[in-house]
């Protein structure tokens, strides 16, 4: 069944109990993401040590699959370089703007897997005006990311 | 119950079952609405007040045959009071910047209210930034009235214009127009109510609702999108410079200047939306045909069967009053840890289309301390088993995210 596909456990998880939620004191950078229609809000916070994210903060409002992508997120991102961290936003992306006829079949168990719990959001995919919602965490991460450099 | 499921057939969209539970959005069209645009593009149509051959001639007269049924409808002193605009949104833009730039100065007051949508708040900000005007903003009671003691704490000589909504979009609630617009005029103010969901679903009559301007939109009333209608008392039009400039306002025209048109067409630049006005002469057919106490009623008993059916979902609040007096068929509601998104999705599902998210009122949502709601609006074509089909999305949300 769909709905279960695309509420799966890793993601209500997520959602019930965000990681790395709240906010750091005197970050290296930070940026604020809004879906303007739907009303969902993030703020992300990064401190940087040796070129590698070493601290993430979120504070938001929103959508289980806006929750819950940022949660997700903060985790896979914590002691990985810009270089890393970009390869994980290419990744999501590329999983995000597939359609059913190229579905890998990802799973996170898989030797190579990038993404891990994260893939759980490929459900996202059969919803397409919940990807946004999926999305808003990792485009502001990047606008926190440029803010920087 | 007043049965009015004969309609359903009416709305080709609806042949595909899905529960559509958004017309506070925008409503279905019906086929006389759309056969009468289909029969009048393909016999009559030209453009208007411009040709001296036949077929523009039997447009203009389709177009100011329109203009005519509004007023009939609303029950307008004269034809001339009803301009015809792109939409309720636009209306509110004419009256804020045709008649509130030109009536508003620093030391002078706005009156909004809390449950305002944006169209009835946003152009009302801006005019106050141009003009050095101050917005204010009646309250909302704690049972989601219109705060009548807020109010009147709150009007004065200074307040030159209210500004109300008839309905409200997010919480059904209908304000006592007549008493507001009585207390606005003892203090000199003109009031402006967007009609927006009040026209559609429970009609007006402008000569006792005593407000000095009204607008509201075809599209959520069973005509096409892109045709609205700013109705306003002739002294207030008069009292109204055209906001936008153009072909069809105009009575002369040098190189430097010009003279405005007769009142209405000089608040109708361009050519105007003429098969939409055909179509929204239809949709006034259709309504008056079933009876705007009817459609009333019918909405009134559907959003009884849902505060009732709703409030032993679990974990789910109402945002909107729970008695049915002076309230329009609007339900929005939020469910404790599932969002209003999460909401919608599973309501999609299971066929049910309900709107989720601000609604275009976030003040009113930071207010009711939400962020979102879904919301679930009634009219004709709606009938108990989309009530159930809410219900049963809604109790299967509740499963999925395991509220108890």
């Amino acid at each position: 069944m769909a709905l279960e596909e695309l509420y799966r456990e890793v993601i209500l998880d997520h959602y019930r109990n965000p990681r790395n939620r709240g906010r750091l004191d005197s970050p290296d950078a930070t940026a604020q993401g809004v879906n303007p229609m739907c009303g969902d809000e993030l703020n992300i916070q990064l401190k940087f040590s040796d070129g590698l994210v070493n601290e993430v903060a979120v504070e938001g409002q929103g959508c289980s699959i806006s929750q819950s992508s940022a949660s997700m997120m903060t985790e896979a991102i914590k002691g990985k370089t810009r270089e890393e961290i970009d390869e994980l936003v290419s990744k999501f992306r590329t999983m995000m703007s597939l359609d059913d006829s190229d579905d890998p079949g990802l799973d996170p168990e898989r030797p190579g897997s990038v993404l891990g719990d994260i893939e759980a959001l490929q459900g996202v995919r059969k919803y397409p005006v919940r990807i946004k919602c999926a999305s808003l965490g990792w485009n502001t991460l990047l606008e926190a990311l440029n803010s920087k450099s | 119950m007043s049965d009015l499921s004969h309609l359903k057939a009416d709305f080709p969209v609806l042949d595909s079952g899905v529960h559509f539970l958004d017309s506070g959005a925008s409503s279905q069209k019906p086929i006389p609405v759309l056969e009468a645009m289909d029969h009048f593009a393909r016999t009559s149509y030209a453009n208007v007040h411009r040709g001296a051959y036949k077929l523009s001639v039997a447009s203009t007269e389709a177009y100011e045959a329109a203009r005519n049924r509004v007023a009939t409808f609303i029950n307008a002193a004269t034809p001339d009071e009803v301009v015809f605009t792109r939409g309720a949104t636009t209306a509110l833009n004419t009256v804020a910047f045709g008649w509130g730039l030109e009536h508003l100065a620093q030391g002078d007051r706005i009156l909004a209210t809390e449950m305002e949508h944006h169209a009835n708040l946003v152009p009302w900000q801006m005019v106050a930034k141009r003009t050095g005007a101050q917005l204010d903003h009646v309250s909302i009671t704690d049972d989601y009235r219109f705060d009548m003691d807020d109010y009147e704490s709150k009007i004065g000589p200074d307040v030159e214009v209210v500004a109300v909504t008839g309905m409200s979009n997010v919480l059904g609630t209908m304000p006592d127009i007549p008493a507001i617009a009585r207390i606005a005029h003892g203090h000199g103010a003109r009031v402006v109510v967007d009609a927006a969901q009040l026209v559609p679903h429970a009609g007006v009559d402008v000569q006792t609702l005593g407000a000095d301007f009204v607008a509201f939109s075809s599209h959520k009333m069973l005509g096409p999108t892109g045709i609205g209608v700013l109705w306003g008392r002739m002294d207030a039009l008069e009292e109204t410079e055209p906001f936008e400039g153009g072909g069809e306002m105009i009575a002369d025209v040098t190189l430097h200047d010009a003279t405005w048109a007769a009142i209405p067409h000089r608040f109708e630049a361009g050519t105007p939306p003429i098969i939409e006005a055909v179509g929204l002469h239809a949709a006034i057919d259709y309504l008056e045909s079933i009876g705007m106490d009817r459609i009333f009623k019918h909405d009134q008993e559907l959003t009884a069967i849902a505060l009732e059916r709703l409030g032993d979902v679990p974990g789910l609040s109402i945002q909107g009053p729970t008695d049915l007096e002076n309230r329009g068929g609007v339900v929005s509601m939020a469910m404790e840890g599932v969002h209003a998104h999460d909401l919608a999705t599973i309501l999609d599902e299971g066929g049910v289309a309900v709107r989720a998210g601000h609604h275009c009122a976030k003040p009113l949502m930071r207010k009711l301390g939400v962020a979102a709601t879904a919301r679930a609006s009634f009219y004709v074509y709606n009938e108990e088993a989309d009530i159930d089909a809410l219900v049963a999305g809604l109790r299967r949300a509740g499963e999925l995210f395991g509220v108890s």
